[in-house]
């Protein structure tokens, strides 16, 4: 039995019968990391002595009592913008690559309540800025199906982890689709979990009103699993979510008959390849058997999503990241002229080429006499899209549609190429402007077998509906394999 | 030609609240360099703020003091900029959605009330403090300040004169001060304006050219800076030239201002809505409950000390200004019935110490019933007025008792006509050649006398005692 196979739910039931210990089920992971990680790149960070002594740790409260967490043990990656105290994290920036925080995120104080084991900080592109892991200053992130594509991104580490068996579960963030595409490209299942649902204290800001935490998992019920250990209302975030958070492993096995889906129009006109087309209105079928009503519905503003995502982001990203200037803390220029040549060589060398065209594109479009024409416009057009989906909703429960227009494409193909990297964000960045939640559940392979994802999206704080209808799906679907290392 | 000054203000208070506007630090002044932050106030990755609800009430307070209306609905907002002591590089702030708005304070200059009006009370954060060590030549920084809340309090281009700013500051430092929104305290920076002035030949109804001064922390600054830039721009413009709209840097020490280079200044702050923070939303009941927390404000009660002390409008306006003194004045009223013999020494030599000691009137090291008593002595004759102060000086000392002060030292007027009359009979015994004077009727020479006489028994005699008794003694002669 290969232990890094596992789901969550079958590797915790298995802990508690005693088929392996905790830290046998950690060297097996962390046997993996060494084996497969040099070709795969997904870790900047592995910390393998910590995660030993916590296995044992872990064992003991199993052994004293089975009524403990479900993810007591679990071994876990983190993206490497989400904050550990006095572990490096480095946001995949040379800017960061000595940081040392003094404290942990939320959702870290709150795994480690949970009693999972951190394997290590997972790669990712620069400050989460770039959809291929290809902008990451460490390293780029391989596809597990096909190391000569990307993982996707930016939270591709945290994908290609679990994919490829170094990670029972990740966290990663999602801007602008981080979190679906690669787990779109890598095969495994990501919930952009809805705005205001998971606290964001302690996750390195890059746009502050669209970043959010969620789970990467093999399948849909370990999302669920994860979920109900990171959402709820936190006091350190003003824009936490204070509701009542639901359970949402019971959400997994109720009837989806009768469960209203829409496929919107513009998304299959979103420059689809013929095989991701393909596998989408698959699934749709599949649903319709499964006894939901599936119908078109038009969501007329989505070729203007990316536009007022990128405008949006890069000026709250502009602001986010002008804290990076030398004088605090991580990297500093080794010479230096005054205060402004300190500022400059240090972000001119600290940054990177995606990340400086972040900012310049977001100061351009806050400055005095362009803030109207650009910041104040996307923001007008944000409201529009808003009830956009708001006027969907009023017709169905959830959305369907491809998470991404392709497949994972090959390391460099779009290096070159920005504004045609942008565009893959069609399907997932309007969630992030509404603040709706999303997940993306493999539904398939391309001609050449790479997976193909698909993305369901649901109301706000609808998280339930989104397990439901997914977890019913993945029952039927044919494909839950995971890459041939 | 004749001109006509336009002036208005931008005073920057630090609020009194227990902690920081968006975290948990303390506010306390002073402690050792970068000990009252955290990962929050220090701007580091993945930090978010929370707002501090006093720092929301204290503006309101401060808002409806000053007769302004609240907004129902504000926000707050980035202002981006990079300075050393800005560890986030931009200050939370408030841009176009003030939290008040709209509001006045009514002074007093030379017998007349003028409405100055209150265009916005905003919030926001204080930055850090950079300290140049001049032995090293290295800039370091002090975070400690870094996230105090403060309010900006804007008025209209409504002063006139020196005379009406320092009427106005003045005003509002003791609203701020009644209303406990800020502790006021100028040499620690927690109150500090920035000077908006133009000037325009009498009757031209368009302002002219502004300069800005800005970071002024004491009221005497801010006079002299307010004359001292009015007489710059009018010579400037009797000479032809053209004033230009620009900062200057206000030098105290040299009383002359500076033109900061343009460089300086050529800031674009790219506002844009704070995304890590919800609107400020404030409902109707909250309000009422910050209204009904407003203490009687200084017109209130100086309204009332003329009414109920019956003190002149002179006293009662000197000494509400500052509501400690104020306090203070009350207290000793009550345990006294002179009151404007308390009011006099208040006005006198007490505000003299204060001053002559560079101390706040909270700062005060005796109690207000030790002055009505020292008052009540006075009165019924046990120290002369000129003794009283030797009096003072000992309770400002020791703070101690004046009635035991009196009795420790032998202060006591001597009214014992025997002691006294022995004084006068060696006095005269001393003194053949003034006696033979005053015989010959150089009535004057009987001052000197007296004075030799208070002079043996220290002052302490009673003057009237010893009058009568050398009266009764030269008779003999
Ligand atoms: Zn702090």
């Amino acid at each position: 039995m290969d232990l890094t196979q596992l789901t969550i739910m079958e590797t915790a039931k298995k802990l508690r019968e005693k088929e392996f210990s905790v830290s046998e089920l950690v060297s097996a992971y962390l046997n993996r990391i060494q084996k497969h990680d040099a070709s795969i790149g997904a870790y900047i960070t592995v910390c393998s002595e910590n995660a030993i002594q916590q296995a044992e740790a872990m064992q003991e409260k199993i052994n004293a009592n089975e009524d403990v967490p479900v993810l007591t043990g679990i071994p876990l990656g983190l993206k490497d913008n989400i904050v550990t105290r006095g572990l490096l994290t480095s946001c995949g920036s040379k800017m960061l690559s000595n940081f040392i925080p003094p404290y942990d995120a939320t959702v870290v104080q709150k795994l480690q309540k949970n009693n999972a084991i951190l394997l290590g900080k997972l790669n990712m592109d620069e400050f989460a800025m770039g959809n291929s892991n290809e902008s990451s200053w460490y390293k780029p992130v391989k596809n597990p199906w096909d190391l000569e594509r990307v993982s996707g991104g930016s939270s591709g580490g945290a994908a290609a982890a679990v994919a490829s068996g170094m990670a029972g579960f990740a966290l990663g963030t999602d801007t602008g689709g981080s979190i679906r595409q690669p787990a779109s490209f890598c095969g495994v299942v990501g919930l952009k979990p809805t705005y205001g649902a998971v606290s964001r204290y302690g996750v390195v800001a890059f746009a502050s009103s669209f970043d959010q935490v969620g789970p990467i998992t093999r399948n849909v019920a370990d999302c669920a699993v994860v979920m109900n250990a990171i959402a709820g209302h936190d006091p350190k975030d003003s824009t936490s979510a204070d509701i009542e958070y639901p359970d949402y492993t019971a959400f997994l096995d109720q009837e989806i008959k009768g469960l209203k889906i829409g496929i919107p129009r513009e998304y299959l006109q979103a420059g689809l390849t013929a095989d991701v087309k393909q596998q989408v209105l698959k699934a749709a079928k599949s649903f319709e058997a499964l006894g939901a009503v599936v119908t078109e519905v038009s969501l007329p503003l989505t070729e203007y999503a990316i536009p007022v995502y990128y405008l949006i982001s890069s000026a709250e990203a502009s602001s986010n990241l002008a804290r990076y200037d030398g004088i605090k803390y991580g990297y500093r220029a080794s010479e230096y002229e005054d205060i402004i040549d300190l500022y400059r060589k240090t972000r001119s060398e600290g940054f990177g080429t995606e990340v400086k065209r972040r900012i310049i594109l977001g100061t351009y479009a806050l400055s005095s006499g362009y803030y109207d024409a650009f910041y104040k416009k996307a923001l007008k057009v944000r409201r529009l899209i808003y009830e956009d989906y708001k006027k969907a909703f009023d017709q169905v429960d959830l959305l369907l549609g491809p998470t991404v227009p392709t497949t994972a494409f090959k390391i460099g193909e779009k290096a070159d190429n920005p504004l045609e990297m942008y565009l893959g964000d069609i399907c997932t960045a309007s969630v992030n402007i509404v603040g709706l939640c999303g997940i993306s559940v493999p539904c398939g392979t391309d001609s050449q077998g790479l997976p193909v994802g698909l993305q369901l999206i649901g109301r706000p704080f609808d998280e339930g509906t989104l397990l439901k209808a997914a977890h019913a799906f993945e029952k039927v679907a044919v494909y839950h394999a995971m890459p041939e290392l | 030609m004749e001109y006509e000054v336009v002036i208005g203000l931008e005073v920057h208070a630090e609020l009194a609240t227990q902690s920081k506007i968006y975290c948990n630090c303390t506010t306390e002044f002073g402690g050792d360099p970068n000990t009252h932050c955290c990962p929050i106030c220090m701007g580091m990755p993945g930090v978010l703020p929370v707002l501090n609800k006093k720092v929301v009430e204290y503006a309101i307070k401060a808002g409806l003091a000053t007769n302004c209306r609240i907004a129902a609905f504000s926000k707050q907002d980035r202002k981006n900029y990079f300075y050393p002591d800005l560890p986030k590089a931009f200050q939370t702030s408030q841009y176009d959605l003030p939290l008040c708005y709209d509001g006045h304070v009514d002074v007093e200059v030379d017998g007349l009330v003028k409405k100055i009006g209150i265009t916005r009370i905003h919030i926001e954060e204080d930055a850090g403090k950079l300290l140049h060590d001049a032995w090293s030549g290295d800039t370091l920084i002090d975070y400690n300040r870094g996230g105090v809340p403060l309010i900006e309090i804007v008025t209209e281009p409504d002063m006139r004169s020196a005379e009406e700013v320092r009427a106005f500051f003045e005003k509002l430092k003791a609203i701020l001060e009644y209303t406990g929104v800020s502790d006021c305290k100028m040499q620690e920076g927690s109150l500090r304006a920035d000077v908006n002035l133009s000037v325009r030949p009498k009757g031209q109804a368009e302002y002219g050219t502004r300069t800005e001064m800005k970071n002024l922390n004491s009221i005497r600054a801010i006079v002299r800076a307010v004359e001292s830039e009015a007489k710059r721009q009018i010579s400037e413009i009797e000479y032809g030239g053209m004033i230009v709209q620009e900062t200057r840097r206000w030098d105290d020490a040299k009383g002359e201002s500076y033109s900061m280079r343009s460089k300086e200044e050529a800031h674009d702050y790219r506002y844009f809505p704070e995304p890590d923070l919800c609107p400020i939303e404030v409902d109707e009941n909250w309000m009422k409950d910050i209204q009904a927390s407003i203490p009687e404000l200084p017109d209130a009660r100086r309204k009332r000390y003329i009414q109920d002390y019956g003190i002149p409008e002179y006293d009662a306006s000197f000494i509400t200004a500052s509501k400690d003194l104020a306090d203070f004045f009350e207290e000793a009223a009550k345990s006294g019935d002179n009151i404007k013999a308390i009011s006099n020494w208040i006005m006198g030599d007490l505000s003299k110490k204060l001053n002559d000691n560079n101390l706040e009137p909270s700062q005060i090291p005796f109690c207000p019933e030790h002055l009505s008593k020292l008052v009540g002595l006075i009165d019924s004759n046990i120290i002369s007025g000129k003794i009283a102060k030797q009096v003072f000086d000992f309770m400002w000392d020791t703070g101690k008792d004046p009635a035991d002060i009196v009795e420790e030292k032998g202060l006591r007027v001597v009214t014992d006509t025997d002691a006294i009359r022995g004084v006068v009979l060696e006095v005269l015994q001393a003194n053949p050649k003034t006696i033979e004077d005053i015989k010959k009727g150089k009535a004057k020479s009987i001052g000197f006398l007296i004075g030799q006489i208070m002079r043996e028994t220290k002052g302490k005699a009673d003057p009237q005692t010893v009058r009568s008794i050398l009266t009764e003694e030269l008779e003999k002669y």
